[in-house]
């Protein structure tokens, strides 16, 4: 009797685990599975993609091409080790036929590993923007309709050179692909322009203590450079204020967002000023703009301007929704057709025209900014200049860009 | 946990009876999993649980036996992971020695168990906490030298693009043989702790947890049957580190983060450490946990979900689901003896 029940325990919870999954989508709707970073040290960065993306649902009612949509949301912590199993989750479990996402660098150059090994679902990015997802060895299947970190710098270098006047700059940024990229797009305008940049540190995502960092930078420096995101951004810039520092600073595109800029505390008179450049500018008064503030704003937790994050993750949505809508929402053919209308998509967006190059990397408008407090009290980016459409080798022709190398840690150069 | 081996008095038991019959129906049942499971549900679920269980397992070889709670089993699972990515293939353009898989593994293998040794010699000198404490900066270490260090760990990126070996004509990391290599490698390890448990050393071992003094003065040397139990478990992690890595096909310092290390806490915890199959059920209740939870509520609240399932499984039964079933199990039985139809 006892073997019996036992029995009974066994194949109740094996029958429980193998229960058939529930991915089969009705036919009147479309999955779309949405990656970000809804845990970990980009959790607030992640909440904001996930705005955007519904931002760019909501625009079209919930519906494309006569079907609804289901958006089916998956998470990770920033790791690339996440950002694969979520995606697997999403695309072999819930049967996504397309993923928008990630949020992150290293999770982009991951995800799109990963899409090589899933020839028929179509991968679009999220905000990701290390070069190397796109640059070298990318794969079939993978869009950036977001652009990328060295492009969002486009027009700082030389800001920064000739406008400010800074000869000598120090830099800080999170040790993986994205910040080396953005570090990458700012020293090649800025050391070209005749700058120096004496001192590169690297920190951790998720470091907590920059004590030994700030002791590091060199007192002769004109104004650090950082390229930090979300807490650890925070917690340096408070560290800096409280150790006394008082070198100006110059932003990478994720410090001086909305996720930084309405943080508490006295940091907005170490961030007033600060010029930096990136895919948004939250004083943009283009129409298109200003339509897409209010659109976003009606989102539950909205920032009082989206952040690059949520504009990231809008522009990315909006690009497979109006793919979807070309061929009619269809993408039984494993996804070519959708795949073939995305390669030849070029839209308008709320930050002008984007379209893609040979390697789906958009090309697309920077805006170089400077940080200054709103009527309201809210800091904001103000607009100062738009680079007009910034291709991914920043306009420089392709074979002479490839022989820049690989970004990494210690390339570029110019002590 | 009564799927242990039923004791009666006969000396003489057949071989089905010394098995005991909860071992055959879960094995049976394992075996045929794949036939009703998806692929997700066979890797995803059942491979990564099976891994997970066997690092869970470790830990309850240290904890349960020997009385020493270790943060550091995924550090040692690391170990094995970034040996594989270092000798064998990786595409990272960073080192990768290329060995063959059969030179690879043995070695992954033994520098884990090394390692787990080194950590068990230092902290053997602690008790409780402490070795908690000690093993906690173990790994935290590891983490951060692995995160800054390129010339061996290749930083936050890692490595990319570790893949399984195939041979007798199958690929490895394929759904089904990747499901049977785990299963196969877990119930090894269960075996062998189940079966070390109740040899002299596995004997030695809880006597010493128990009282370490008069073990001493009985003449026994605490430390080295201390660190030959890290040892032991060394080789258990570093065979699920190997299995990690080719399971993810990349490994990263993400993956011997400190949140994984307590990932492995919680699943020996919320299993039961009394019996080597606490952990399994701790990983699956785990990953089933942390694979679903975002479809029950949402993206926002779902570590929140998962964190008082936890504290509940935790709160009812401080023993885990195996203290769960030990609960259980005389109200079963007080039925069974009910006259049946």
């Amino acid at each position: 009797m006892r073997m019996h029940r036992r029995t009974l325990m066994a194949l109740a919870v094996f029958t429980g685990l193998t229960a058939p999954s529930m991915a089969l989508a009705a036919d009147d709707t479309i999955k779309i599975g949405l990656l970000a970073t809804f845990e970990g040290p980009f959790t607030v960065l992640g909440e904001d993609g996930e705005r955007g993306a519904m931002t760019a649902v909501a625009e079209m009612n919930g519906t494309v091409a006569g079907k609804k949509i289901e958006i089916v949301k998956g998470s990770s912590d920033a790791s690339p080790d996440s950002a694969v199993r979520a995606a697997r989750k999403l695309v072999e479990q819930d049967g996504v036929k397309v993923l928008v996402g990630p949020l992150s660098g290293d999770e982009g150059i991951a995800v799109k590993d990963y899409a090589k090994t899933q020839p028929n679902v179509t991968f679009i990015n999220g905000t990701s923007a290390a070069q190397d997802t796109t640059l070298r060895d990318p794969a079939e299947n993978f869009f950036r309709f977001s652009t990328d970190g060295a492009q969002w710098m486009a027009g700082l270098g030389t800001y920064a050179f000739k406008d400010k006047g800074y000869k000598k700059v120090a830099t800080v940024a999170e040790d993986y692909s994205f910040p080396y990229t953005q570090v990458f797009g700012f020293m090649a305008e800025f050391c070209k322009a005749g700058g120096h940049v004496p001192s590169k540190s690297w920190v951790p995502i998720g470091n907590k203590d920059f004590s030994s960092v700030i002791a590091a930078i060199p007192e002769d420096v004109d104004a650090i450079y950082v390229a930090l995101g979300g807490a650890d951004a925070v917690n340096f810039l408070t560290q800096y204020q409280q150790g006394g520092g008082t070198a100006p600073l110059i932003g990478g595109s994720i410090t001086v967002d909305q996720t930084v800029l309405t943080s508490k505390g006295k940091l907005k008179d170490v961030l007033k000023g600060t010029p930096s450049a990136g895919p948004t500018a939250d004083t943009n008064d283009a129409p298109a703009w200003k339509a897409f503030v209010e659109a976003y704003k009606k989102q539950p937790g909205a920032f009082p301007s989206p952040s690059l994050f949520a504009h990231g993750y809008y522009v990315d949505m909006k690009a497979t929704l109006l793919g979807l809508d070309q061929v009619g929402g269809d993408v039984s053919d494993g996804g070519k057709k959708l795949r073939d209308a995305l390669s030849k998509l070029s839209f308008d967006t709320p930050t002008g025209k984007v379209s893609l190059d040979k390697n789906r990397n958009a090309i697309a408008d920077i805006f170089l900014t400077e940080v200054t407090e709103g009527s309201d009290g809210n800091l904001l980016n103000k607009l100062v200049k738009v680079v007009p459409q910034v291709n991914q080798t920043l306009g420089i022709p392709e074979d002479e860009f490839m022989k820049l190398g690989a970004v990494n840690r210690d390339n570029p150069s110019c002590p | 946990m009564s799927l242990a081996i039923a004791t009666d008095g006969t000396t003489q038991r057949n071989w089905l009876e010394k098995l005991g019959a909860g071992h055959v129906i879960l094995g049976v049942a394992l075996v045929l999993y794949p036939l009703v499971a998806s692929d997700f549900f066979l890797t995803q679920i059942g491979g990564y649980s099976l891994i997970f269980g066997m690092l869970g397992l470790s830990l309850m070889l240290l904890a349960g036996y020997g009385g020493m709670v270790s943060l550091a089993q995924i550090t040692v699972a690391g170990i094995s992971a970034y040996a594989i990515a270092i000798l064998g293939n990786n595409n990272s353009n960073i080192l990768g020695f290329g060995w063959p898989w059969w030179l690879a593994v043995p070695f992954a293998v033994l520098a884990a168990a090394v390692a787990s040794a080194l950590i068990g010699w230092i902290s053997v000198r602690t008790e409780g906490i402490y070795t908690i404490m000690i093993t906690l900066a173990i790994a935290t270490a590891t983490y951060y030298f692995a995160q800054q260090n390129y010339a061996i760990f290749n930083g936050h990126s890692g490595y990319a693009g570790i893949r399984a070996p195939a041979f007798w004509g199958i690929g490895w990391r394929d759904a089904k043989p990747f499901y049977y290599l785990c299963l196969g490698l877990a119930v090894l390890s269960y075996a062998a702790v189940l079966y070390g448990s109740r040899s002299t050393f596995g004997m030695t071992l809880q006597a010493i947890r128990d009282n370490p003094r008069r073990m001493r003065a009985l003449g026994y040397h605490v430390t080295a049957h201390k660190v030959f139990a890290w040892l032991l478990s060394g080789v258990i992690a570093g065979l699920a580190g190997v299995l990690l890595v080719w399971f993810n096909g990349r490994v990263s310092p993400g993956t011997i983060g400190v949140d994984a290390a307590i990932d492995v806490l919680i699943i020996a915890v919320i299993g039961g450490l009394r019996h080597p199959i606490g952990p399994f059920l701790g990983a699956l209740v785990v990953v089933l946990m942390q694979t679903f939870a975002i479809d029950i509520v949402g993206a926002e609240r779902f570590n929140t979900l998962i964190g008082m399932v936890f504290l509940i499984i935790v709160f009812v039964s401080p023993d885990g689901i195996l203290g769960l079933w030990g609960r259980i199990k005389p109200h079963l039985a007080q039925e069974s003896l009910r006259p049946g139809p």
